[in-house]
Order: C-alpha cells, then structure tokens, then sequence
C-alpha cells in the first residue's frame, strides 16, 4: 500500500470553491441623543470585547472604520459626482471587517454577538467569493 | 494608532467629556454651552465609531481634544453668531490643542476651565436643584438618564430643566470667570453648598441607583479638590467640607454586608473602611483649621472623623461628638441636626435622655415623615426595652422609605423586637 496524495476531482474543487472568508458590514448603531458619554464607553467596551474575542479565536483578519462621508458617482462615465453617500444616518456604513469561519451558519452565529444591536444598528453578513481555484486553473 | 484593542480607563468618556466641555465653554462662551455640549458629543461618537475597529488612539484625550476642538471650528466658521471673532476663537482654540494633554501646563489651564465652569454653573442666579443639574451635566460628562437616576426622576424632567438653565444663563448673561475681590466669598459659598448638596444626594441612602450615587460621591470631591488646589477656592471651609466628603465617603464600603444588607455602624467591619480616604480626611482636617472660622462643614467633619479614628464601636468618643452635636445645632436650626445629636446624646447619657431631648425639638411636624425619625424613635425604645413601641417605630420607618435595603434593614429590626415582646409578656 503506497500512500499517494488523493488528486482532487472536480467534486472536491467545487468543495474548495464554497467560502471560509466573510465580510461584516456594520451599519447605524449609534443615536448619539440618546447615549451619555458612560453609555457609550460602555458600548466600546462591548466592542473591545467582541473584538478581542474574534481575535483570540482566529477568526478576525482584517477591519477598518469609514469616515463619515465621501463621494459618490453616477452615470454613465461616473460624471455626476455628489458627496455622500447621505443615505440615512442609520443606515450609513461605520465600518467593515473580514474574518474566517467555516461556514455561513457559523460567521452567523459570531456576528450576533455584535454589540451593534443594542443601539439599533445591523450587521450584514456577506460570504467572500473564493476564487483562488479559478485562478489557480488559469495560470497552468 | 495601537493596533490592539484593549479596554479603556473607568469612566473616561465622563471624565474626558467634562473637560472638553469646561474647554470649549470657556471658547465659545458661556452663554453657548449646548455647542460646546454637541461638539463634546460629537467628539465622543467619533470615537465610538472609530476605535473599535481602528484601534485606540495612544493618546486617547489628545485625540479627543483635537476632534472637539475642529468640530466647534466648523461651528465657529458656520454660525453668524461667532462672526468677527472667528480669528480669536480660532487662535484660542489651536493654543489649547497645541498644548499637549498629560502635561503641567494642560492639566492647569484644564483645570482653571472647570474652576470656571464650577463657579457659573453654581451661579446664585441659579436654583439650588439647577446649579447640582448642571453641574452634574457639564463638569461631570452625566446623561440626563443618569441625573434622572440620581435624583429619582424622569429624564424628561431633568432635560426641561436643563433647557430652562440655559434660557436663564443667556437671560442673566451669567460669565465664565472666577470671582474676585469682594464677590468671592459669598459666591464661593455658594460653590460649597452645591457641593455639599451634589455629596448628600449620592451619600445618603434614600434614592437612586446605588452605582451612581457612589459616582455622586466621587464627583463631589473631585470638583472640591479643584475648588481647594485654586487660590480662589482654597479657604478653610473649602477644606472643611472636602474632609467631611473624605471621612464619610471611606466608611461606604463598610455600610451594607455582601448580599446588599444595610448594617448598623456596630455591625460595620471597619477594615472595609478606605484608609487612604480617611488619611486624606486628616490631612484635609488640618489643613481646614488655619484660621480661627468653624462652620457647620468643620463641625460635620470634626464629628466624621471620630467615627473613623475610633477602632471599634465601642472605643467611639462619644462624648466628643456629643459636643460637636452641641455646637452645630447653635448654628443649624434644622430638626435634623438636631435628631442626629440625640443619637450621640443617647450613647453618652443613656436612651432616656434622648427621648426626653427628641420630645423637645422644635417644629416636630416636619419629622413626622421621615424615616429616619421614627427608627430612631424605634432603636430608643428598643434600648430601654419597650419592644412593641419599637417594633411600632421600626416598621412605621419602614414603610417611610422607598428603598428596598432600608425596607429589609428596618424589617429585620423590627423582627428583633417580636420574641422579645412574648418574652416581656407575663
């Protein structure tokens, strides 16, 4: 009996192909009319603590907050150029982070413990396309 | 930028809150505090939004100066109010942000900001109940939820006042300045007061949420420590009333056993007592006692500092505080006081005596719903035996009080009375 490496069939690659990578999206989650300087500080400390958990876990990639604010363009060639976006400040984007997990179910699960639902805001959870096989395939 | 995530300081949004508010009040002008307050705000909720995912700053109060400082720019820049002055504003203010936080120098011109502030929220202008509002509001970075909590009211109660405060500094054009001359004593008096009375509220265990109240404390001392490191505060009634904060502020610890339960100052596990708190009481005491002036404060704190030196309850110089008791009640008149001393005269002249002297305080009525009358009444008569006028005493105490532990300190008090009626009995 040799032990030779199992060549993957195209099953397998199809397998490979479904997504370990999510991104977060986080959207509103702050009214800051109805938070005192404690409240939020004790949201942070929600926040530091998720993270901290994401981290330790391995699951946590990347991540960045967005300023407030940027432009926007339409059209056909991008020539209408607006600041923005000023979609409902509940709805504006505060941020975004990348992380792993085995599936959608699972990056489901981390991301209700997101301290974001407390104020109101949402997280949307979005699978990351793996197009690493694609590529792979074209450069032989 | 610390690419780590960590927790941050205790309450340092509050504290942080506080000080851009002091700073940017003194920019803008006293009469434009709600700016100063959204910019504050403002400030605070960048951070929010940012630091969870980017990282804590390594200086987190300097970046929030310098995002406060840019959004009351924008509002300078913005607002016909300010025009003609955007050049001096804005000179004032990148001063104060070049000036780097942490520093000597910062935490002065911080400080001589909230000294300020201390002064013309405290304003005689004000109310009493509004002067503790704001204050609370400005200098201590509370939410009106918060205030509300403390003061056993709606947060839309404490908004409207705080909306009719604002009405009123722009009406009596009250400034950010610290008194002189001939107006500071009274005005500093004034301070104290309202000190005094922002203490009691988180002292005394009659209302509230328990955690704030405790912050109450705190804040009360902190503002009095700015009030006595400044030569416009540093006067021997200042110092009075910090050590009285101190010396009973040490003994909160002590006050209830792990499950909540209040305990009676010779139930108290006096190694809970914060030592520091009661050297600092000391210091304070001594420093108060520099010219030949005894106000009330020095007397209240002359009586809290016998509790803390006594090592047990039965080693209390009672006699001592009897006479501290004699002189405040020659100079407050308030039934109050004057129950408080039957407490001190019952220990050194026995139950009977207090009874006898609690029958001749003057305007009775005006103890008749107070608590803490009628389990006085009660702790007396149990003294002397007579179980059923104390459980009568205990359980009318009870029912005076709104808060939970009291209900169950007073109800195990009067329960103590119960076999011993059936003993009394023939």
């Amino acid at each position: 009996m040799s032990t030779t490496t199992k060549l993957p069939t195209r099953e397998d690659k199809s397998m490979q192909t479904r997504s370990n990578t999510f991104l977060f999206i986080f959207r509103g989650g702050a009214d800051p009319n109805q938070m005192s300087p404690e409240d939020m500080q004790r949201n942070m400390d929600a926040w530091f603590a998720w993270m901290n958990d994401l981290k330790s876990k391995g699951h946590f990639e990347a991540g960045e907050p967005l300023e407030e604010g940027g432009r926007v363009l339409k059209g056909r060639n991008g020539q209408s150029v607006t600041d923005g976006p000023y979609a409902e400040g509940k709805e504006d984007v505060g941020g975004f982070i990348l992380l792993t997990a085995r599936d959608l179910d699972y990056a489901t699960e981390l991301a209700k413990g997101c301290p974001i639902f407390a104020n109101g805001g949402t997280v949307e959870v979005r699978p990351i396309q793996d197009m690493s096989a694609v590529r792979a395939e074209r450069e032989q | 930028m610390n690419p780590d995530v960590h927790r941050l300081v205790d309450h340092l949004f509050r504290r942080e809150a506080g000080k851009m508010v002091a700073m940017l009040a003194r920019a803008l002008g006293f009469d434009h505090l709600q700016l100063a307050e959204d910019a504050m705000q403002e400030a605070l909720l960048s951070a929010m939004r940012t630091w969870a995912l980017g990282g804590v700053p390594r200086d987190p109060s300097a970046w929030l100066m310098r995002v406060a400082k840019n959004r009351a720019l924008d509002v300078v820049r913005r607002e016909a109010n300010f025009r003609g002055k955007e050049e001096q504003l804005t000179a004032f203010l990148e001063q104060r942000a070049a000036s780097r936080p942490q520093t000597f120098r910062f935490e002065e011109e911080i400080r001589d900001d909230q000294l300020s502030l201390i002064f013309a929220c405290c304003h005689p202008d004000l109310s009493r109940e509004t002067q503790v509002t704001l204050t609370l509001k400005t200098l201590c970075g509370f939410g009106e939820k918060e205030i509300a909590a403390a003061f056993l009211t709606s947060p839309a109660a404490i908004a409207k006042r705080l909306v009719r405060a604002r009405k009123k500094i722009r009406e009596s054009r009250i400034a950010l300045e610290v008194p002189s001359g001939a107006e500071l004593g009274a005005r500093l008096e004034v301070v104290l007061d309202a000190l005094y009375l922002l203490f009691n509220e988180g002292y005394k265990a009659s209302q509230g949420d328990e955690l704030v109240r405790k912050e109450l404390c705190d804040e009360a001392i902190r503002l009095a420590e700015i009030l006595a490191a400044h030569p416009a505060g540093d006067r021997p009634r200042t110092h009075a009333l910090l050590a009285l904060m101190l010396f009973n502020s040490a003994r909160l610890s002590g006050r209830a056993d792990a499950d909540g339960n209040i305990l009676l100052l010779a139930e108290q596990d006096r190694s809970l007592w914060d030592r520091a708190m009661i050297e600092g009481g000391l210091a304070e005491l001594n420093r108060s006692a520099t010219e030949k002036e005894i106000s009330e404060f020095h007397l209240q704190a002359g009586i809290a500092c016998c509790h803390c030196a006594a090592k047990t309850y039965q080693a209390t110089d009672w006699e001592r505080i009897l006479s501290l008791y004699d002189m405040l009640i020659a100079v407050d008149h308030s039934p109050v006081a004057a129950l408080n001393r039957t407490v001190a005269l019952s220990n050194v002249r026995g139950p009977e005596a207090a009874l006898k002297a609690i029958a001749t305080i003057p305007s009775p009525e005006l103890l008749a719903s107070y608590y803490l009358y009628h389990a006085v009444l009660g702790h007396l008569h149990f003294l002397l035996g007579d179980w059923e006028t104390a459980r009568l005493g205990f359980e009318r105490a009870a029912e005076l009080t709104e808060v939970k532990s009291e209900q169950a300190f007073l109800h195990r008090r009067a329960s103590e009375c119960a076999p011993r009626k059936s003993e009394a009995q023939p």
